[in-house]
């Protein structure tokens, strides 16, 4: 007589449950076996709630390599590292004047591994941005903004936005030179409206640039106040706000149809590869209608396989991991050869020289070196607008879901970029060979310089350029590939000046080598 | 007796019942507004009643020799002291494009963020800044100076 059969029939069973205890526990997680066949691989993707928010079968044209490049999902892959890495070094980081200095020394030098976090979190925070704006681009030369992803597009550029003003508000928290005077000129750029009001003497009764500044610094100037208020921006508000519009966004990608493809997506890909057609079902279904469900339309599609799709457990997701997996890698591997800048401990009285902000605010940076109302809010608001504005102007339909597609095509982009970048580089060196305006009437009115420097004359070529495009192709869709690829040829040229070509007292310069010692 | 031409409604898509949607609409209105009233509440709350910042008004001792036209700035403060025949007078070093520190040259000052030139006087003689640097309020007493940041005066103000 063993001593488990002493212990009667329940106990008996009670130990049997115990040893079943991980087998059981296993089956209960993974409730649907391996997904090796098409049932099971469905069930994988709508019984988790993590996975179903991707349809079960995805088509074969969102897999190519050239529908997408994977850079929404990049630009997404790089908010997660930026989320891991940011929640990490917030154990070490502490948001008060010149404690903050130390604490970020403390992470560089004394932190095992901090220094790396900290690198990381700045690469994939740089990742981010390069991603979003690539994924706009994408975006918009497959006219993916068309009908009916149009909300998705507005959704995008709120994504944009916040990804921008996450970098801004991140950029005050090392609490250095850099980070410093950066803070105290976009701070002031919030102020640039009193440049108008002032000009008008009506700061007295009306002072929206005064409110905007005392409502991001809470005083009239970076202190304790703006640290946290830039800290709680950045830690809390904004990720909330990115992760609500992300949601939003995913959502509709799939409500929308999937991602964007051209009509004759289907015959295209048959025809290409007529003879290796991918089988739609590996095992005849129980019940073809099992997971049939009408969105939109009037019968479900019984007898009709659903051609060209393939299961996005493993397609899509193997695709998915594998960009996540390139962006860890770019990020770890730029992290490792380059150090995040962390320069002396910020000082009120002594701006750096030159000052100058991350470098995807750089362009900015040169715009608002001719007026800061301008430059840095009237021009950037001009531009989201006509962003947002691009899918209720273009209802056309020829091209969607084609790389260049539309009126115009590949060519009119090739004459835009060629015109993007030739105007700009112009007038930069008008203006820095011959000066503008105040160098040539010195008494001229303030209202007059605000109105017309070389960045609103920039915006007004480029809008007048766009125009023309419309006439020539009696096209939309004509005048906003000119637009954007001039928009995407500015923000480069000058951000590359801003770079490069700006030294001490933000004066031109061949090369960092030239600037004088000082 | 005449057919109404609509077609009939179905169970699933009924008729709406205005009382019942007065209700609900009321209800939603009320929600609505109390939460807006909260929220207007909640606006002051970023905007604290007293500034944080540094005291504006302080006091220097005034140097004993200063060539006229030549800038005296306390250190720590963003203002440049003149004294000449006619008097003592202070011009802020708060640079009006994007606030950074202007530094004192020969001609004036020269501002390092993005090139704006000022006279001695503060007039803009180059570059993006809309405004002439403002004159500040001085008053003397005992070889010392009291500068008001927070007071402007008309350019050409001078003490003695």
């Amino acid at each position: 007589m063993t001593p488990v059969d002493a212990g009667g029939p329940a106990l008996r069973e009670f130990v049997e449950n115990l040893k079943a205890v991980p087998r059981r526990l296993k089956e209960t997680a993974f409730r649907t076996g391996p997904p090796v066949t098409d049932r099971t691989r469905s069930t994988f993707v709508f019984g988790n709630v993590f996975l179903h928010l991707h349809s079960v079968r995805t088509h074969r044209w969102s897999l190519r390599w050239t529908t997408t490049m994977g850079l929404g999902i990049m630009t997404f892959a790089a908010f997660l590292i930026a989320l891991v890495t940011g929640v990490m070094l917030m154990f070490y980081y502490k948001p008060f004047p010149d404690v903050a200095y130390q604490s970020m020394k403390d992470i560089h030098f004394v932190v095992p591994t901090g220094r790396l976090i900290r690198n990381i979190h700045r690469w994939s925070a740089n990742v981010m941005v390069i991603g979003v704006i690539l994924h706009m681009a994408r975006a918009f030369y497959t006219a993916a903004y068309r009908r009916p992803r149009e909300y998705n597009w507005l959704i995008g550029i709120g994504l944009l936005v916040t990804t921008l003003g996450l970098s801004f508000t991140g950029y005050l928290l090392p609490w250095d030179q850099l980070a410093y005077w950066a803070i105290t000129i976009g701070a002031n750029i919030a102020q640039s409206p009193r440049e108008v009001t002032d000009a008008l003497n009506i700061t007295d009764y009306f002072d929206p640039g005064g409110f905007q500044k005392l409502l991001l610094l809470g005083s009239d100037q970076v202190g304790a106040e703006a640290l946290i208020r830039f800290y709680m921006l950045h830690v809390m508000i904004l990720p909330l706000v990115l992760a609500a519009l992300m949601a939003v966004h995913f959502w509709r990608i799939r409500k929308d149809g999937g991602l964007v493809r051209p009509p004759d997506a289907d015959e295209r890909l048959t025809k290409k590869r007529a003879e290796e057609t991918y089988p739609v079902f590996t095992e005849a279904p129980a019940k073809t209608y099992h997971l049939a469900a009408i969105v939109r339309g009037r019968t479900p599609n019984v007898g009709r396989g659903p051609e060209n799709t393939v299961p996005s457990m493993p397609h899509l997701f193997y695709a998915e991991l594998g960009v996540l997996m390139f962006t860890l890698l770019i990020c770890v591997a730029l992290s490792l050869v380059s150090d995040a800048p962390l320069k002396e401990l910020a000082n009120p009285n002594v701006p750096e020289n030159p000052a100058k902000a991350p470098w995807y605010f750089l362009g900015l940076q040169e715009m608002v070196s001719f007026s800061a109302f301008m430059g840095g809010i009237a021009i950037p608001a001009i531009v989201l607008l006509g962003l947002a504005l691009i899918p209720y102007l273009d209802r056309e339909t020829k091209g969607t879901g084609e790389w260049f597609g539309g009126p115009g095509g590949w060519p009119l982009v090739r004459l835009s970029l060629l015109f993007g970048l030739a105007v700009p580089v112009l007038l930069e060196a008008f203006a820095i060979r011959f000066g503008w305006l105040r160098e040539w009437f010195p008494d001229i009115p303030q209202l007059i310089v605000t109105f017309i420097n070389p960045a609103t004359v920039l915006t007004a070529i480029y809008a007048l350029y766009s125009i023309w495009c419309i006439r020539r192709y009696e096209s939309a869709r004509a005048g906003a590939l000119g637009l954007f690829t001039c928009f995407l040829c500015g923000f480069l040229v000058l951000t590359i000046i801003g770079t490069y070509f700006r030294g001490p007292n933000w004066e031109f310069f061949w090369s960092p080598a030239d600037w004088p010692q000082h | 007796m005449t057919t109404s031409s609509k077609p009939p409604r179905s169970r699933l898509d009924p008729d709406p019942v205005p009382r019942r949607d007065w209700l609900g609409l009321s209800a939603l209105w009320t929600a609505g507004g109390a939460l807006l009233f909260g929220m207007i509440g909640m606006l002051k709350l970023p905007k604290a009643a007293v500034l944080s910042s540094p005291s504006k008004k302080f006091r220097v001792p005034l140097p004993e020799t200063l060539a006229a036209g030549e800038a005296y700035v306390p250190p720590g403060r963003s203002v440049a002291l003149f004294k000449d025949a006619e008097g003592v007078y202070a011009v802020s070093t708060i640079c009006t494009h994007l606030g950074c520190v202007v530094k004192a040259n020969p001609e004036g000052f020269e501002c390092p963020c993005h090139g704006s030139r000022f006279l001695a006087d503060g007039t803009v003689t180059k570059g993006p800044a809309p405004r002439a640097l403002p004159w500040l309020k001085v008053s003397l007493g005992g070889g010392m100076a009291t500068i008001d940041e927070d007071t402007v005066v008309p350019p050409g103000t001078k003490v003695s």
